[in-house]
């Protein structure tokens, strides 16, 4: 089976392209420092956050109820949904119904890890992303290979040809503002057009029964106000408690994720319009049984900013793609694997354990940690390979004998410098691809130190 | 009691004897008792990091066994002194002389400037150096801020080094991305691992550095072996040889 090492390696063999892959998300990684570097309670900010969620997951099931029960006596209609394929059939159901056909929809990855689109369209349903980014890889027909920044893979001249080709532009033409301009007018005619506006959901505020969508683009804020259904979408995971806890999140939120003070949209959505229908549909799909887990349950905080993927030296060197998942990055890394344990076996190793990701994250997830715990389950569950581990315990018994490690040190150190450089550095040894191995002392240092110690 | 006991992390007992006697060096000439507990071998970091649990236990337990005797564990290591400090507690807690252990195990800089007080290096380093902050050092004994947090700024490594005569630490773009060396993913994600290395390298060189300084030989054995395979004038240093000659007080 394929993992992330055989993703990744054409990925980073097209070196251009990866260090500009690397150097773009580089570049938001440091508009988010200086963002945060503005605020000099940021840190308490993260304490706060931190505080908040877990309260909030330890007391999950109040808190839904009385979100529920505050949404519909705002007129909500609240639906629960156990699994993806639950989710997606009250989706269409909503739709169905009420004989709409033409949906548009603002972000939601929630909605990519249940593949609406493809369940919604095999039933007639023309569905349009309005956001631009996904619009993009829309119309590519692939996923988004960042859950902030869908199209971070593609450079311009990529959406022009695509846009030509498909909206009809100009051949050629790379000029952003152009491009936005055309696919501006092509999604105000699908918004127009639209039976019904599905969103995502940010946060969801138990006291108030109301959704709290972040954008940029505005497209939410159309998707719900000009049809008469809006649909939003949530895990169930995404639960504050008070009205005031969004003055800790929406602070560290578009910082973290754009490094904007600010998203331009803040739109609270708090009950159906005049003459129209609104609909918040929740959905488990895995959470709850996250939710058991002690070790794995703080993941469950993520606040999906990808500040993570951001600051990943993976994954700016290996692209979204490489993960296989919905969410790639450290914290799909994590979920990836409560889903489907072997075909994700390999993610919790994509990481070289530095740490980044849990001290850039607004809500500190201890992701490096996880990603360690996850290994070991892993290799418990035997979704690894059994040579390695082989490998291992023939380390771990030669290191309980201080005698069996030191005659093969000595061994090794007289053996290596004999080998001929064709052994030595042949394809068994991936080390041996691009670096040299150190060169081999004739001493240890305990020859060393008896020397030092008779001088 | 012995007030050190000296732990040699395999891999520098093995290949880099020339830094395991420099810690030993440094500490003997701060007039310090230490000792060289023969019997050790490994931290059991690499099982560990593997998901290798049950392999990794009896060393652990051995490393309580060898080492619970002494009043501080010193390793010119940050990546093991986190070990011990950060990650034994799955197999340990509880067992007699681990909290003990646990809370006196230190990497050999931050033993230096927090434990024995040493605010002066009266010694010689001339050259650029780029300092390479590892990460386990870094983000898990907190020896310096990292790039990604906001509270005040400190550095345990800079602060020796930067007293050094005709020292120049020049300023990287990305102060502490990791290298990419990381264990057996070194091994098992060698493309990316191998670019994260060159990416690093390449922001030393930019800078004008002349030597990659680390508390880590991990780190600098990856890095040093692309170094190597190019054919480039870099070299690479532990702190340890760089503080070797040095008066400390």
């Amino acid at each position: 089976m394929t993992g992330h090492p055989e993703r990744a390696l054409p990925f980073v063999l097209d070196q251009p392209r990866a260090h500009w892959h690397d150097e773009s998300l580089w570049f938001v990684r440091q508009k988010r420092d200086r963002q945060a570097s503005a605020l000099p309670e940021w840190e308490e900010l993260r304490n706060a956050a931190h505080a908040i969620k877990s309260h909030t997951m330890s007391r999950l099931a109040d808190y839904l109820a009385l979100f529920e029960s505050n949404a519909v006596a705002n007129g909500i209609q609240v639906h629960w949904a156990r699994d993806a394929n639950e989710h997606n059939e009250i989706v269409y159901g909503i739709l169905a119904e009420r004989g709409v056909t033409r949906l548009v929809k603002s972000k939601s990855m929630l909605t990519e890890e249940c593949h609406l689109n493809p369940y919604l369209e095999a039933r007639g349903v023309e569905v349009t992303d309005t956001d631009l980014g996904e619009r993009i890889v829309q119309l590519r027909k692939e996923p988004p290979s960042h859950i902030v920044l869908p199209a971070i893979h593609l450079k311009r001249q990529d959406i022009g040809a695509l846009f030509h080709d498909q909206l009809g532009t100009e051949a050629g033409a790379a000029d952003p503002a152009y491009l936005t301009e055309a696919a501006r007018g092509h999604l105000r005619d699908k918004l127009l057009n639209a039976g019904a506006g599905l969103t995502g959901v940010n946060f969801a505020v138990a006291e108030t029964g109301g959704v709290v969508v972040c954008t940029n683009e505005g497209n939410a804020d159309m998707g719900a106000s000009l049809p008469p259904i809006h649909i939003a979408c949530m895990g169930l995971e995404k639960i504050v408690p008070r009205l005031a806890d969004l003055a800790v999140f929406v602070r560290l939120l578009a910082r973290s994720a754009t490094g904007q003070p600010v998203t331009a949209y803040t739109s609270h959505f708090n009950g159906p319009r005049a003459g129209g229908e609104m609909h918040v549909v929740i959905v488990d799909n895995g959470r709850s049984k996250i939710l058991a887990e002690e070790t794995f349950r703080r993941s469950l905080n993520c606040i999906r900013c990808g500040a993570c993927l951001n600051t990943c030296p993976v994954y700016r060197r290996s692209g979204g793609y490489s993960y296989g998942y919905t969410i790639p990055g450290p914290i799909g890394s994590v979920l990836a694997p409560h889903r489907d344990p072997a075909a994700h076996a390999s993610l919790p190793f994509a990481s070289s354990l530095c740490g980044s990701c849990s001290d850039v994250c607004p809500v500190k997830v201890d992701l490096h940690h996880q990603l360690l715990a996850f290994r070991e389950r892993l290799v418990k569950e035997g979704k690894t390979s059994s040579a390695k581990s082989l490998a291992m315990s023939v380390m771990s018994t030669v290191f309980q004998r201080p005698w069996m490690y030191g005659a093969g040190g000595w061994l090794m150190r007289r053996v290596v410098p004999l080998m001929p450089r064709f052994v030595l550095y042949g394809p068994w040894n991936p080390w041996g691809l691009q670096r040299e191995l150190p060169p081999m002392p004739s001493e240890s240092f305990r020859d060393l130190l008896e020397k030092e110690e008779t001088r | 009691m012995t007030q050190i006991g000296l732990f040699i992390p395999c891999y520098v007992d093995q290949l880099y004897p020339r830094v395991g006697l420099a810690t030993w060096r440094i500490l003997r000439g701060l007039g310090l008792d230490v000792e060289y507990p023969k019997s050790q071998t490994c931290c059991g970091q690499p099982m560990a990091n593997s998901g290798c649990g049950d392999a990794a236990r009896p060393l652990a337990e051995r490393f309580l066994d060898v080492f619970g005797k002494y009043k501080h564990v010193v390793t010119p290591s940050g990546s093991c002194a986190s070990m011990v400090r950060n990650h034994y507690d799955q197999w340990l807690a509880g067992k007699p002389g681990f909290d003990h252990l646990k809370s006196n195990t230190f990497e050999l800089c931050e033993y230096l400037v927090d434990i024995v007080g040493v605010t002066r290096a009266d010694g010689d380093f001339p050259g650029r150096v780029g300092i390479h902050m590892s990460c386990h050092g870094l983000r898990e004994l907190r020896m310096a801020r990292s790039s990604e947090r906001m509270d005040a700024p400190f550095d345990k490594v800079r602060g020796l080094l930067a007293q050094l005569r005709g020292i120049e630490l020049v300023t990287l773009s990305r102060p502490d991305e990791c290298c990419g060396f990381g264990g057996t993913f070194a091994v098992a994600e060698q493309a990316v691992s191998c670019m994260m290395g060159r990416d690093r390298i390449a922001d030393h060189e930019r800078a004008g550095a002349q030597v990659i300084a680390g508390f880590d030989m991990s780190c600098l054995m990856h890095l040093e072996g692309l170094i190597r395979r190019e054919g480039k004038p870099l070299k690479v240093a532990h702190v340890a040889e760089m503080l070797e000659g040095a008066r400390l007080s």
